[in-house]
């Protein structure tokens, strides 16, 4: 995936859509500062959301952090796979370690989140 | 730490047969089968499977385990928000004075009157100390304390018929704990923003207080060391729309004598009596956390309370707005006797005494500290301060876990390390009033020598202990709660 091409959230969640369906994730910098995560708790496939609803949980050694909804629409999909094993979203959070895809509502979009120099500027303040 | 002792368990180097004593034959004369003093049906087919073991490796066992610990008795123990200071070995020997240790919650009022004497004073003292003059003793820690708190409040305005405050705020640096026993409670936790100098974002918070609010729960100082100096601004907002004030006791011992919570407008507030009044802690308690609060809550305190009946004491169970017990008894007696004793012993001078060398060792441990380090937030501190290892991450790779594993090394117990959340890579120090300089100079000395340590060396340490590195992540997973 060029990471070019993602958008982000100022809570550290990247999304790429593709034919109205938009993927999230969290960022490397995210992984990095929750280090090893051990526990995920992804949103119900079906469940709709809003722009910064709360819709999951990821537990690390180090803190439990809530997972914000960077976009609008209807969950169609969860990584099941990442549940089962937390260690991919340590070592591939961009791509094995998604964690929900988004069928955007009707008029959604992404314009609202940073693109990568904008969310590049915003973790050289944070790290 | 170089003991190389096996921590076998007992189970584990257990020989049949083997003793540390042998009763003598019984020599009262038995007339009846054993079968008719005890039928077989009540009896064990075999003994119960316990070790077998000689005395002295009985001793060795324990012993051994024993040096394994890190106390406040061995080592520096600057655990930041854990007010991990000295224990005096005084109060150990008064609460084992049989007086006190050889008595039975049950026993009748008119047999406990020395104890209950001196719960009753230590609710005065308690009282006297935050400004607020209601004291339940019942909760077990200072958790408890919030938890119990919270259930006051929301008795209060159940009474009052405002149900529709159901919102507790709570401030981005508090304890976990804070929104936890919000939740608990029956409230939704909203968080409040810190402003980049550390303290409560006060637009934030009148932008989040209304008529749903029902409770501010604030740590002051805070968790970052610093006081917020706005607190009568914040509790007169919260006042202006009929909610109440929570104050997060956890750093009393920055305040003691200086300033009373209830002089700065809050209305409840649980102590810490194992952290700012010395019950031994850090093995896993046991805490004690009481709480304080306004006279129009007393009401709903725990019940019961020990009262004063002329020159007698009891307890007073009859209280029909109470949210009932919280804890069995008189809540964790050892605890508060020991918190007793410390407060007599120092008197209101001396407790003043101990919130002024508190925040004095943490200044200078904070100065020394930032020879080195980055500390985000404009001092002076109070009692604790939080330094970041974020400049060692970017340039070295090295990370506040490493820092802390590696003084485990020189011999020192670890700061609390990432948190505050709102501090990256988080150090966070509390010298306490106990430490003398030379302590707290040879730590900042190691602090600053750890910096300038080979990188691949510090991610692998600690070295000198028995176990090095845990896997976390395994031990989160595939917890191994039992032997076998």
């Amino acid at each position: 995936m060029g990471l070019s091409n993602l958008r982000y959230a100022k809570s550290h969640e990247w999304v790429s859509v593709t034919d109205g369906v938009a993927t999230v994730g969290i960022s490397r910098f995210a992984v990095d500062q929750l280090t090893d995560v051990t526990y995920l708790e992804l949103p119900k496939v079906g469940k709709t959301v809003a722009i910064g609803d709360e819709v999951g949980v990821i537990e690390s050694v180090k803190s439990t952090s809530s997972f914000y909804s960077p976009v609008a629409g209807e969950v169609i999909a969860v990584n099941d796979a990442a549940v089962q094993d937390t260690g991919l979203l340590n070592e591939d959070p961009y791509e094995k370690g998604w964690l929900m895809k988004v069928k955007l509502a009707a008029g959604a979009g992404i314009d609202h989140l940073l693109d990568q120099s904008q969310y590049d500027a915003q973790i050289a303040s944070e790290a | 730490m170089n003991n190389t002792q096996s921590t076998e368990l007992l189970f584990e180097i257990s020989k049949t047969g083997r003793r540390c004593h042998r009763l003598p034959v019984c020599d009262v004369p038995v007339d009846e089968p054993l079968e008719s003093l005890l039928p077989d049906a009540h009896r064990a087919a075999e003994p119960p499977p316990l070790p077998e073991v000689g005395e002295i490796d009985l001793i060795r066992h324990y012993t051994n385990l024993s040096t394994r610990n890190m106390s406040i008795d061995t080592n520096f123990y600057p655990l930041g928000s854990c007010t991990m200071k000295y224990n005096p070995k005084r109060h150990e020997r008064f609460a084992g004075l049989p007086g006190f240790a050889a008595l039975h919650p049950l026993q009748d009022d008119e047999t406990l009157q020395g104890m209950l004497e001196l719960l009753f004073h230590m609710q005065e003292y308690l009282a006297e100390i935050s400004g607020l003059p209601a004291v339940s003793l019942q909760p077990a820690a200072g958790a408890q304390g919030e938890l119990t708190a919270l259930f006051v409040a929301a008795a209060y305005f159940r009474d009052k018929g405002e149900t529709q405050r159901k919102k507790v705020l709570v401030p981005d640096s508090a304890h976990g704990t804070n929104p936890a026993s919000a939740a608990l409670a029956g409230f939704e936790a909203v968080t409040v923003k810190s402003t980049p100098g550390g303290l409560v974002d006060l637009d934030d918070l009148r932008a989040k207080i209304g008529p749903d609010t029902a409770v501010f729960m604030i740590t002051n100082p805070n968790t970052l060391g610093l006081f917020e100096k706005q607190i009568q601004t914040i509790t007169t907002l919260l006042h202006e729309q009929g909610a109440l004030v929570y104050l997060d006791g956890a750093n009393m011992n920055a305040i003691l004598g200086i300033t009373r919570p209830g002089d700065f407008g809050a209305d409840m507030q649980h102590y810490n009596v194992h952290k700012t009044f010395t019950g031994p802690h850090g093995g896993g308690g046991p805490g004690s956390g009481p709480i304080a609060v306004r006279e129009f809550l007393a009401p709903y305190l725990p019940a019961p309370v020990v009262v004063q009946d002329g020159d007698r004491y009891r307890l007073e169970y009859d209280m029909p707005k109470s949210i009932g017990r919280v804890r069995s008894f008189f809540g964790n007696v050892g605890i508060l006797f020991r918190g007793y004793c410390y407060i007599r012993t120092l008197g209101p001078d001396g407790l003043k005494d101990v919130s002024e060398q508190a925040v004095l060792n943490a200044n200078y441990l904070r100065a020394r500290v930032a020879e080195g380090y980055d500390i985000p937030h404009a001092g002076p501190c109070m009692h604790e301060f939080v330094a970041s290892a974020r400049g060692l991450l970017r340039e070295k790779k090295i990370r506040a876990m490493d820092i802390a594993k590696r003084l485990l090394d020189y011999g020192y117990h670890a700061p609390t390390v990432y948190f505050p959340l709102v501090v990256p890579e988080a150090l966070m120090m509390e010298p306490t009033e106990t430490e003398s300089r030379e302590t707290l100079d040879a730590f900042a000395d190691t602090l600053l020598a750890i910096r300038n340590e080979e990188p691949d060396m510090l991610r692998t340490a600690p070295h000198t202990h028995i176990i090095s590195r845990a896997d976390e992540v395994k031990a989160a997973k595939e917890p191994v709660l039992r032997w076998k």
